[in-house]
């Protein structure tokens, strides 16, 4: 007889109830689902990024045509209003009975609202739902100031995402320190600090009492201590409480603070009825993450299955509990706690350490006998979350002495890290998908040796991704003992990684590639090693790209100084510094581009672009924009692009420093220069970013009291926000940083490797960064920036050069032995300027053209 | 037009100095457009100069070098590696140029059509 089992909610833990069953088949099962949103289930641990540009969409849970394969009836914007036991039925809030076998509770919990006069004003939101974050855009559109009340881990990240929006944010935290519940006094005091780098305003032990109309703004919140804050939205975020009111109205027992009481399958005291997820409590606790709800879905899909398939199962899996270590996923800020970090259990004893300037704060909590660790807390620089968390899990080890898994490593000394190794098979790597470290060794061994094919094959790393770097290092580990020989060879005629070949181009001081490859290469050469060649000759030397020895390394757009379009024509990019650029300037590029009939555009990094230059035209077009007084803007090479600026202090009323000026001289310092990839720069002259700053290799933003340096972020195909390196700087100590980051860079990159790989590849990221440039700890600052200071004495506009030497200006004609254009290029008209013709438009056009008959 | 043509077909499209060694140029022979390379030593090969995959005349302007047994170049457009001496497209069978006959003269650079 078919089994009709009814699962009300389809949030993260309920839908992935379903993939479970849908993954088993239990036989003669009918499933029907009761979601009281608009939409299925979607990621709510990556609901924040929904203000960085996530769309539903893409946040959406649902795998296209899930429910339909899996024959499950899903029935949306439903609220399931009452359970009916004795009758086995759900009452829906439409007035609908829905007759159930089984029934899973899988309502989620909702935030809480403190019950305090006027916090149910127009303008007082939560933060739970996509709803939720539609009413926050809309109030946020209409407000400049916004106040979250609640510190904890959701707090801060919506405060986050409200300050991302614009708005001048407050946070209200009723205890005396921020996240209260994970970190310690010492490490909630860096937290502060962190946070208020992040231009976010913090208020601890403040008890809201009334929310009444403001003066100003909309609200004013009235706080115990006769204090006041005005504002024109509040959001809650002081916690959650377990929907649990099915249960309460059904008598299935519901704890004392809450949540549905389960067992180990996730029963009720109803064998029928389950409760998986945030709404249940198991052993008296409530567990507000994810992945103990995703656990408990697999506990009750194994159990329905066994009970489908009536078979014996000796092995049911069963919920056991769950860690509750947690790691703050708010960009630019790491705070991690695990396990037992404030050192409650009896005869602990703790190490510290902490570092004002760079603001980090670590702890370990040990137990008695120094051996095991119970727990940890790491603010500032949360890089070994990971295997702290493995360590505590596994109840490895220590090594001797335990202060050195959380003291800097000096002069270039590894730090002891975690030897994956020493994990034993069982150990779980990640714990949103329950994947050991057995299943990621299997899978290797099966031939995923890619993490995307780890990925795919083990679901491990695809849900929060904290496990990631530890999958990859699994990942690494057995290639390598599998002898699968991780190759870095730079192509087939050089054994050599770029690194390496820079590091011998540097020590034997060559000059041109025939030496190179006849020191250390064969064959000729190809397309791979030339470029790459080209450049590090360039980073270390800077003489002319195209001067013979070097003209034949060039790609194709470096050999030409411009960018080749699809059709063979190219484009012209005159620097414009900062974006800046006079009326006499954009009328002579008005000028210029008219006469030689070029397609003009606003490009993205702040300048104008002139498309559907024939090679033949490049140096008449460059003779005229040199005369106006342009040079070259570099868009061709792997070199430093354009240094954004927004208006900054000059004419800007929030503008603290002058950006412009600062993003020109950088500009200028830095035009012409080299690199593994191409690097691009911005200056902001306040927090407000208008110049996006931290989207850049190198992002500066003015403060109060000078530049705060922001470093490997890029846009593009992965997005990524800069870290922030150092702050406060003065403009000397700026230009120094940013020397010796960028030749640091250079020297160790790989090819075609922005600096935010680069970064992620970097042992002992931002911190061994933050060790190389500014305590200089490997004794290479000096150097670096003589290295940088020598390519900057050697600037010299290339295309200056090259419409001056006439054997390189003899090169810019299509054909050798005509005076001819390349009739192959053609235009057609739009939108008031030219197009390239499309191949139908060239053939049509070409048909009318009589046929040269070639006669031998 | 002052390309020469003899009357065995060979037409010297330019004087080996006007190449700059490992580089290309682009030689228009009774109206079609010809990449002719020098290569280390001297080599010299030509092909179509019309990379098949974007239908840009742009093959002359591509990085040469070797891969393998093969001396090849790099469309500038999308990098497809064109075999110079057989006009054969590594990456995609379907797409091959024309492989032109080269030989010099003294200083001079002379091609002709018809299979090398
Ligand atoms: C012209 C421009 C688009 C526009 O009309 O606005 C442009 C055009 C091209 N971009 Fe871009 N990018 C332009 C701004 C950007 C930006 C925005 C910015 O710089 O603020 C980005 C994202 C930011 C970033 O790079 O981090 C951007 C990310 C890319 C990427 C992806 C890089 C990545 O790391 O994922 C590529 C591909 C690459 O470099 O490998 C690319 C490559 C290209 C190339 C060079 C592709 C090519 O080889 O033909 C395009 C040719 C430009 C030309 O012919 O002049 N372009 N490109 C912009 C020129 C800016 C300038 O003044 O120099
Ligand atoms: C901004 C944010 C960030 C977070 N970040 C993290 C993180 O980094 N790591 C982490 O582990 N966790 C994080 N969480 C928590 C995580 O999202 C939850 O643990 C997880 O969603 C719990 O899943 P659930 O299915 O139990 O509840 P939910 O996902 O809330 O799903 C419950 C669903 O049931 C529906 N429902 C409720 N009652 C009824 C009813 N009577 N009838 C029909 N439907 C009903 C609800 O509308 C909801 O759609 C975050 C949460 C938020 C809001
Ligand atoms: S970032 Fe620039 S434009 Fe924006 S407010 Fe600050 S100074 Fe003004
Ligand atoms: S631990 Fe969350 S994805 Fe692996």
């Amino acid at each position: 007889m078919t089994t009709r089992l009814v699962v009300v909610g389809n949030g993260m833990v309920g839908h992935r109830l379903l993939e479970e069953l849908a993954t088993l088949q239990p036989p003669d099962l009918e499933i029907t689902v009761l979601g009281e949103e608009t939409r299925p289930a979607y990621d709510r641990v990556h609901l924040s990024e929904f203000f960085s540009g996530k769309t539903a969409a893409e946040l959406s849970l649902v795998a296209p045509g899930f429910f339909e394969q899996a024959g499950i009836r899903l029935r949306l914007a439903t609220c399931a209003t009452g359970i009916d036991r004795a009758r086995k039925r759900v009452t829906t809030a439409d007035g609908n009975e829905l007759p159930y076998d089984k029934l899973v509770i899988a309502t989620g919990s909702s935030p809480f609202v403190p019950s305090i006069p006027g916090s149910d004003r127009a303008g007082c939101l939560t933060y739970r739902t996509l709803d939720d974050l539609d009413a926050l855009s809309e109030w946020g559109g209409r407000s400049k100031h916004g106040v979250v009340v609640g510190g904890g881990l959701l707090g801060l990240e919506c405060a986050k995402a409200l300050r991302d929006t614009g708005l001048e944010t407050h946070v209200v935290e009723f205890a005396a320190r921020l996240m209260a519940v994970q970190v310690d006094d010492s490490g909630g005091q860096m937290l502060r600090k962190a946070i208020e780098d992040l231009g976010l305003v913090v208020h601890t032990g403040r008890n809201t009492q009334r929310i009444v109309d403001g003066a100003a703004r909309r609200h004013r919140m009235e706080f115990a201590d006769g204090s006041h804050l005005e504002t024109d939205l509040i959001v809650f975020s002081a916690g959650i409480r377990p929907r649990d009111e099915l249960a309460r109205q059904s008598e299935l027992g519901v704890g004392q603070r809450g949540g549905i009481m389960v067992d180990n399958f996730c029963r009720t005291r109803d064998r029928d009825v389950y409760a998986i997820g945030e709404c249940a409590q198991w052993g008296g606790k409530v567990f507000g993450l994810v992945a103990p709800g995703y656990d408990m879905a697999r506990v009750v899909a194994k159990h329905i299955y066994a009970l489908q398939a009536r078979r014996p199962a000796p092995d049911l899996p069963e919920f056991a509990g769950a860690d509750m270590s947690t790691k703050l996923k708010l960009m630019g800020v790491d705070v991690a706690s695990i396990g037992d970090a404030h050192g409650a259990t009896p005869g602990s004893f703790s190490y510290q350490f902490s570092d004002g300037r760079r603001q980090v704060y670590k702890k370990l909590v040990v137990s008695e006998d120094g051996k095991r660790l119970l727990g940890s807390v790491l603010v500032g620089d949360a890089a070994d979350y990971g295997s702290l968390l493995q360590m505590m899990l596994n109840g490895m080890e220590l090594p001797e002495s335990p202060e050195t898994l959380i003291l800097p490593s000096g002069e270039g000394k590894p730090k002891p890290g975690l030897a994956v190794d020493a994990l034993p098979a069982s150990a779980q790597v990640c714990s949103c998908n329950n994947v050991s470290k057995g299943q990621l060794c299997e899978a290797v061994a099966a031939g995923a040796t890619s993490l995307d094919a780890l990925k795919q094959a083990t679901r491990a790393g695809t849900s929060c991704g904290g496990c990631v770097p530890l999958v990859t290092q699994i990942m690494k580990a057995e290639l390598a003992r599998a002898g699968v020989a991780v190759n870095n060879h730079l192509c087939e005629h050089f054994a050599y990684s770029r690194q390496e070949l820079y590091h011998l181009v540097r020590v034997e001081r060559i000059r041109r590639f025939d030496e190179l490859l006849a020191r250390h290469g064969h064959g000729l050469g190809c397309d791979i090693c030339k470029p790459v060649v080209a450049s590090i000759l360039a980073s270390c030397w800077n003489e002319f790209v195209l001067q013979q020895e070097h003209a034949s390394l060039q790609d194709s757009n470096d050999y030409f100084l411009a960018n080749i379009q699809k059709d063979g024509s190219y484009s012209v990019v005159p620097r414009m510094a900062g974006g800046e650029v006079t009326p006499d300037g954009l009328i002579a590029i008005g000028q210029i581009a008219r006469k030689y009939g070029l397609y003009t555009k606003l490009t993205g990094g702040q300048r104008v672009d002139m498309f559907g230059a024939r090679l033949e035209q490049l140096p008449l077009v460059w003779e005229e924009l040199i005369a106006a007084g342009f040079e070259s803007g570099h868009a061709y090479g792997k070199s430093v692009r354009t240094v954004k600026s927004c208006v900054g202090s000059t004419w800007c009323r929030y503008g603290v420093q002058d950006s412009v000026r600062q993003a020109i001289d950088l500009e200028h310092r830095y035009k012409g220069l080299r690199s593994p990839h191409k690097l691009k720069f911005a200056v902001s002259g306040c927090t407000r970013e208008c110049a996006e700053a931290q989207s850049k290799d190198v992002g500066v933003i003015a403060t109060e009291k000078g530049w705060n340096l922001y470093v490997c972020g890029n846009g593009g195909m992965k997005p990524r926000h800069a870290e922030l390196l150092a702050g406060d700087l003065d403009t000397a100590t700026l230009v120094r940083y940013v020397d010796r980051f960028l030749m640091f860079y250079i020297r160790t990159a790989d090819r075609l490797q922005r600096t935010s790989v680069w970064r992620d590849n970097l042992e002992g990221g931002m911190d061994y960064l933050r060790a190389v440039v500014i305590d200089d700890t490997l004794g290479i600052a000096a150097e670096l920036e003589a290295e940088m200071k020598r390519v900057i004495d050697n600037y010299a506009c290339e295309w200056k050069k090259a419409v001056s030497d006439p054997q390189v200006r003899r090169r810019f004609r299509h054909f050798v032995n005509s005076e001819a254009a390349d009739d192959n290029v053609a235009f057609v008209p739009e939108r008031g300027q030219l197009r390239p013709a499309t191949r139908e438009e060239k053939r049509s056009r070409l048909e009318r053209i009589p046929v040269v008959v070639e006669t031998e | 037009m002052n390309s020469n043509a003899t009357t065995d077909g060979w037409t010297c499209v330019c004087r080996i100095g006007e190449i700059v060694p490992d580089t290309g140029v682009c030689a228009l022979v009774a109206g079609e457009q010809v990449a002719v390379f020098r290569l280390a030593g001297d080599t010299l090969h030509a092909v179509d100069n019309i990379d098949p995959e974007s239908g840009a005349a742009v093959l002359s302007r591509g990085l040469v070098g070797s891969l393998g047994e093969r001396v090849v170049v790099a469309s500038p457009i999308h990098k497809q590696h064109y075999d110079l001496r057989t006009g054969e497209c590594l990456e995609d069978a379907a797409l091959h140029v024309h492989a032109w006959q080269i030989r010099r003269d003294g200083e001079h650079v002379l091609i002709r059509r018809g299979e090398r």
